[in-house]
């Protein structure tokens, strides 16, 4: 779950007002997009909820972490609960599928015996079974972000959190990578999904939050948005 | 058991990944361990030279002695009983009495026996021969002597003195100085190596960040492998030096047998040596490393 209130976000480097006072509340189990033109403060949001930046004023509150309040030594403990996906993958170049997702899991100090189990369900559950031994320049970039995913999703977060992810694949990929998301909320797990591809949002018919210029311009259900981006 | 197993394998996942590390960056870590090596191999030689200066100062030390000449009033018992009076003084090492018989003897030791004739003992004077402590408080020992009732004159060689400890104090100032400099250098050439390191694996850095692994874990490693060269380098260090000065005490004592210098056997300071070179090659890596990847780890 997210609550934000009257968040506001000042880049000092540059004195943008990235967030104006927002105010966004998202329930544990849904599915929810949020869209807005590039530069409208989306990632910003997911910066925020992460704890990777700090919001000047306003409550920031993430699965149940106050992180207006929370100390640095308690980030880690939050983030395990969050699964982060990125447009670029992000994945370790050198190391195997397999290594790229039980490393997620090794560096907090999961035992061995899990790791083995969890680690193929896991690639099972996002298509990539029989790629274990791939390295990540050996496969597709809807493959590589569904690693990206595995590895999000292996430590059994209670939300996952996509900035565009589908911003490097063509349609049809972007459309399956969606499918597997709503999988996997099915199964229980929230999902954000930051785009700003209008299509993909229209396709889904979910939760839309509509964001420009640091404000929240529209947030409805069935994929309906009153605001037009661009 | 399952817990042990956890803790072993991640003791496994840590060295493996400072060795993985200092294998992908060969160059700067060789050239890391070699600066640290040579630094303590010069701090190790101003520390050794000034050890041997200390010891030969000792050495003279002990041959410049003080002598307190006893009042001529007072008789050779009284003079004999001074002799308590002079060693509750904190400075004062050993005396030795010498009465002015055994004074003249040894005056006239090195003369023909003609020329004492008509002389008396009388004219000698009973007297102590003091060695100190330290002769940096030599002045202060003097006063304190000559405070003492039935003690006369004292003669002191107040410039020898003056002179050891000088030499003494600027050898100890320059190594401490020396050692303070080059432990900044090992450092910084340590920070520069790990902070290569930490830029090599920043995306998996942002990754453990990501998926909340603690600041101690993401650092371990790099300890790790700070750690790694440390040792590296204090233990060659260690053994160069060994080889170095054995090498030298080997010429000194060959050439210069029989003469005053001698070195102090490398034996004597092998184990507190060997301690200090592997204690400040621990020092400096995790010091370094922490200081590298500092940065990282804000947020
Ligand atoms: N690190 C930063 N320093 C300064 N300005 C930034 C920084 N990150 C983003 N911004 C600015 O903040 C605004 C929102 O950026 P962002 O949240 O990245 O938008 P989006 O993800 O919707 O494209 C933009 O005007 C951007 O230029
Ligand atoms: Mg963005």
């Amino acid at each position: 779950m997210v609550r934000m209130e009257n968040v506001t976000k000042v880049y000092d480097s540059s004195g943008t007002v990235a967030l104006d006072s927002i105010s966004l509340d998202i329930e544990e189990g849904e599915f929810v997009f949020l869209m807005g033109p590039s530069g409208s403060g989306k990632t910003t949001i997911v910066k925020l909820i992460t704890g990777e930046i700090k919001a000047n004023s306003g409550k920031v509150i993430v699965n149940d972490f106050d992180l207006t309040k929370i100390r640095r030594g308690k980030l880690p403990k939050m983030r395990r609960t969050l699964g982060v996906v990125f447009q670029d993958y992000r994945l370790i170049e050198d190391m195997t599928v397999y290594d790229n997702v039980a490393f997620a899991m090794r560096v907090v100090g999961a035992p061995g015996r899990e790791i083995a189990k969890r680690v193929p369900y896991v690639l099972d559950l996002v298509g990539l079974e029989g790629r274990e031994r791939r390295l990540p320049r050996e496969l597709s970039g809807g493959e590589q972000q569904r690693v990206a995913i595995a590895r999000a999703l292996v430590n059994s977060p209670r939300m996952i959190i996509a900035d565009e992810p589908t911003g490097n694949l063509d349609p049809v990929r972007s459309l399956e990578l969606m499918l597997l998301l709503e999988k996997i909320n099915e199964m229980g797990t929230t999902v954000v999904v930051v785009t700003h591809e209008k299509d993909l949002v229209d396709a889904l018919g979910r939760r839309v939050i509509t964001i420009d210029n640091g404000k929240v311009m529209s947030d409805g259900m069935d994929g309906v948005y009153s605001y037009e981006i661009e | 058991m399952g817990y042990t197993a956890m803790r072993l394998s991640r003791g496994g996942y840590l060295i493996r990944e400072g060795f993985r590390s200092i294998k992908t960056h060969s160059f700067m870590s060789f050239a890391t361990v070699t600066i640290i090596m040579a630094c303590l191999i010069i701090m190790g030689s101003i520390s050794l030279l000034s050890l041997n200066i200390d010891a030969l100062i000792d050495d003279l030390e002990n041959q410049n002695e003080m002598v307190a000449y006893v009042d001529e009033k007072l008789s050779e018992e009284q003079a004999r009983e001074l002799e308590q009076k002079l060693l509750s003084l904190d400075n004062v090492q050993d005396v030795e009495f010498v009465t002015r018989k055994e004074a003249m003897d040894n005056y006239f030791s090195k003369f023909d026996d003609y020329v004492k004739e008509g002389i008396d003992e009388e004219v000698f004077r009973h007297r102590y021969v003091i060695h100190l402590v330290d002769i940096a408080f030599m002045a202060d020992t003097k006063a304190q002597l000559e405070n003492i009732e039935g003690v006369g004159d004292v003669l002191a060689h107040q410039d020898y003195a003056d002179a050891f400890v000088t030499i003494r104090n600027i050898v100890s100032i320059v190594s401490l100085v020396l050692t303070v400099i080059l432990v900044f250098v090992s450092i910084f050439i340590m920070t520069n190596t790990i902070k290569l390191a930490t830029f090599g694996r920043r995306e998996e850095i942002g990754i453990m960040k990501m998926v909340g692994a603690t600041n101690a874990f993401i650092r371990l490693p790099f300890i790790v492998e700070g750690m790694v060269l440390g040792i590296l380098g204090g233990g060659l260090g260690y053994l160069v030096q060994w080889g170095l000065y054995s090498l030298l005490a080997g010429r000194l004592m060959g050439t210069l047998t029989g003469s005053f210098i001698t070195l102090v056997p490398f034996s004597t300071v092998a184990l507190p040596l060997l301690i200090i070179y592997l204690g400040l090659g621990v020092f400096v890596g995790v010091f370094g490393a922490l200081n590298a990847i500092r940065n990282y780890l804000k947020v």
